[in-house]
């Protein structure tokens, strides 16, 4: 660092500061100028006024320009399923992982069982969330041993009412090709890695 | 370091032979020492023996064999690892011989022992309640005390899991019959006994003057609660003569959650996220911090590339603290948010790494036993580079360029706030603010933790002990975090992230431990008793801006009631932490 002046600046600090102002507000002019119609509303402006070597202002104008969230950000989970032959099956097991793990205790699990032989079976009844509670700590997503519960990327949840935050399953489902959209890389990973899985199994019965 | 530690305490037996006994339990540390003379003892080490510095004072209920514990933690100011020493007391009538008249900074801290677990200090010169309300009745950190809307002792709850159907917390217990109040309470023509004894505690309010023979009244005026000086909900009641400052008692509490009741009802692992809420500006150094603690009751360490990813996430956030904190101390230098939002500008930079990385902004919850939860996504490092390489050292150098010689800042803070370096020590102050004040302790020097023995950085250093050296060391300590960054970047391995599988129950053995890492305001430590259950038995945090706001006033007294704004902004206090 520069060396500490003894003397006082005399004024000429707060000019010199006044002055950085100035620069800033000139700045912020002339980068318009020099990204002509790209800086505003465009994707590349917003990743250069988010990048290291931004100049003027930085701010983003939201809602009408809004920051890309990177792939890692976490905002309250949602559940998978697929469909398979016009059926909808969630990838839950109600295995109770994500309700023990929940730091808040914000997840609610009924287990269903088979009507006939009253056994439980691999599919919840009923699951809740109460999204107000949730501290979006990302903990049920990165403990579920089936990938059936991830976080989320979309943050304007506002409601009027308190009472709507209590997200059941209906709310929180989404079709695996939304989480292969929102989470690409998470999601090539998973798939490789349960193709591979598979493959072992299959190799391995062969092989029995 | 911990060597000469050890040579002493194989001594501590043989020189108090009758008053100490060596901790026996399991995975314990440290002495019991008798009650009655705890403050001789305390009086020797710290004159005869050179254990200058109270860190951490705390205590334990010990419910089953109906005995409460206090615990401290005391250090030398040259360096090596605390000397841990307990007082054992009957639960039903705890009294102990309060410190303070030794470590003056153990004052707030005994008095949060009083209000969150009724031991009572003898001798200490103001013991009221200073985080819980004035009109609570019960201590809640006993173990048979429950809070509102009580479910069970720990997480996870059986009515999550396979019971489920939700229910709100107000349809299980009605408004009304969920609040304990003390016997006879009547909010109407209640008068809050402890304000009487806090505007009492600050002493005589007449004074007469000699020359002009003319009697002046003093007055007490209330900064904050809801004051935008106060950094939050705090509040300072000032008595002034004139526009002088001549006494001054801090009210916290406001953001009060219990944090240590909800960490101990909590799993070891769900309190990591917790931690982030404590000091929301460096949850990364909060977390690290925690997860030593844990680490070390455990046994594990996590691989070298998670060591090295902690250390740069650590200095990354010190990075982030002490930008915030210029901006916010220049707002109460009266620079109204124009510096603010150019420091908040490479804030802003660094928190999207953060957020890549961790997934969260401020709440990033990175940090895992044993290691990291996640590694860097692609970019993340080149970004990193880019910022220490290029960025952070020219706009560091523009805010030197620009601040350090204004002429205002200059006027405003030299000279103001002026804490020795024997005040310093003697109330326990931590990081900048000790640092400052011309004691060299760092404990990423004193007490190396993680890696940071492997890097070069010097510990900075100011003499004046005022605000204005109180920034400058902040500058000091931005330049050296930027170099411990580059040979972090350099040296960054390759390999694994984490040590064994990822778990989301831990086993962690009985015992206790102490783990402390030098955050951005100071020491910050997390004391951790396990009973090998799934939520630890006691979880304590020593928050330094909690007990660096100990020497408040006897920075104030003398100065003007325009300069405590910019006193209590250079001590750099996040609510979240100091009330917990």
């Amino acid at each position: 660092m520069s060396e500490q002046k003894n003397a006082y600046m005399y004024g000429l600090g707060v000019l010199k500061t006044l002055g950085l102002a100035f620069r800033h507000f000139l700045e912020t002019y002339l980068d318009d100028l020099r990204h002509l119609g790209k800086r505003y509303r465009t994707s590349e402006g917003i990743s250069y006024r988010s990048s290291k070597d931004v100049s003027g202002i930085f701010t983003i104008q939201y809602p009408e320009e809004k920051l890309p969230v990177p792939e890692e950000f976490r905002f309250i989970p949602f559940l998978i399923y697929e469909e398979k032959e016009g059926k909808v099956e969630y990838r839950c097991t109600s295995c109770g992982i994500c309700a023990k793990v929940c730091p808040p205790q914000c997840i609610w699990i009924v287990r269903s069982s088979d009507p006939n032989t009253g056994r439980p079976i691999p599919d919840p009844e009923e699951f809740y969330i109460d999204i107000d509670i949730c501290m979006n700590c990302g903990f049920c997503s990165e403990y579920c041993p089936f990938d059936a519960i991830k976080m989320d990327h979309n943050y304007e949840l506002a409601t009027y009412d308190r009472k709507s935050n209590v997200y059941d399953k209906a709310k929180l489902g989404r079709p695996l090709t939304y989480y292969a959209s929102v989470r690409p890389i998470n999601y090539e990973r998973e798939e490789t890695a349960r193709r591979e899985a598979e493959e072992q199994r299959a190799a391995r019965k062969a092989h029995a | 370091m911990t060597d000469q530690n050890t040579a002493l305490e194989t001594d501590l037996t043989y020189i108090f032979p009758d008053a100490v006994l060596r901790d026996e339990r399991a995975n314990y540390e440290g002495y019991i020492v008798k009650r009655e003379l705890l403050t001789s003892i305390m009086l020797r080490l710290r004159d005869d023996l050179g254990y200058d510095y109270l860190s951490s004072l705390t205590g334990v209920d010990y419910l089953p064999d109906n005995m409460m514990e206090v615990v401290y933690h005391i250090r030398k100011s040259t360096g090596g690892s605390p000397l841990v020493l307990k007082a054992q007391v009957d639960r039903d009538d705890p009294v102990i011989p309060s410190v303070v008249s030794i470590y003056p900074g153990a004052e707030f801290q005994e008095r949060e022992a009083w209000d969150l677990l009724g031991i009572k200090f003898e001798g200490h010169p103001d013991l009221r309640r200073i985080l819980m309300w004035e009109g609570f009745s019960g201590h809640p950190l006993r173990k048979d005390w429950k809070e509102p809307y009580y479910e069970e002792d720990g997480k996870p709850f059986k009515s999550r899991w396979p019971a489920g159907y939700y229910k709100s917390s107000e349809e299980k217990n009605p408004l009304g019959t969920n609040v304990d109040f003390p016997a006879g309470f009547n909010p109407e023509s209640w008068v809050p006994e402890p304000e009487v004894a806090l505007y009492a505690g600050l002493g005589k309010m007449e004074r007469h003057d000699e020359e002009t023979g003319i009697n002046t009244e003093q007055v007490i005026v209330n900064l904050g609660p809801q004051h935008p000086s106060t950094h939050g909900v705090f509040r300072m009641a000032a008595k002034l003569d004139g526009e002088t400052i001549v006494g001054l008692k801090p009210v916290m509490g406001y953001l009060h959650r219990n944090h240590e009741k909800i960490g101990e009802r909590n799993t070891f692992l769900g309190i990591m996220p917790y931690t982030d809420r404590l000091d929301y500006f460096n949850s990364m150094s909060n977390n690290f911090g925690y997860a030593l603690a844990v680490e070390k009751l455990m046994g594990i360490a996590p691989p070298e590339r998670a060591e090295y990813l902690r250390v740069m996430m650590a200095e990354l956030t010190r990075i982030v603290n002490h930008l915030a904190l210029f901006g916010f101390l220049l707002n109460d230098l009266g620079a109204y948010f124009t510096p603010f939002l150019y420091a908040f500008e490479e804030r802003e930079l660094i928190l999207d790494i953060f957020e890549a990385v961790s997934g969260s902004r401020m709440m990033c919850n990175y940090f895992r036993f044993g290691g990291v939860a996640r590694d860097l996504p692609d970019g993340a490092l080149d970004k990193v580079k880019g910022l220490v390489f290029d960025r952070l050292p020219r706009k560091i150098d523009d805010l030197d360029l620009y601040i350090t010689n204004n002429e205002i800042v200059r006027y405003r803070s030299e000279g103001v706030g002026v804490l020795t370096p024997e005040q310093a020590l003697a109330y326990s102050t931590v990081g900048p603010v000790l640092r400052a004040s011309g004691v060299p302790y760092d404990l990423r020097r004193a007490q190396p933790y993680s890696i940071y023995n492997r890097f070069d950085f010097d510990v900075a250093v100011r003499y004046h002990g005022d605000v204005y050296d109180r920034y400058l060391i902040r500058l000091d300590e931005m330049y050296q975090s930027l170099r411990i960054l580059e040979q972090v970047i350099k040296d960054l391995p390759e390999g694994p992230i984490q040590e064994g599988k990822p778990q989301y129950q831990v086993r962690v053995p009985p015992g206790e431990a102490y783990g402390c890492v030098e955050g951005p305001k100071g020491e910050l430590g997390f004391y951790v008793i396990s009973t090998g259950k799934p939520n630890p038995w006691r979880y304590h945090v020593r928050a330094p801006s909690f007990i660096n706001l100990t020497p408040l006033e006897a920075m104030c007294i003398g100065s003007k009631i325009a300069d405590v704004v910019v006193i209590l902004g250079s001590i750099d206090l996040v609510l979240g932490e100091t009330d917990r």
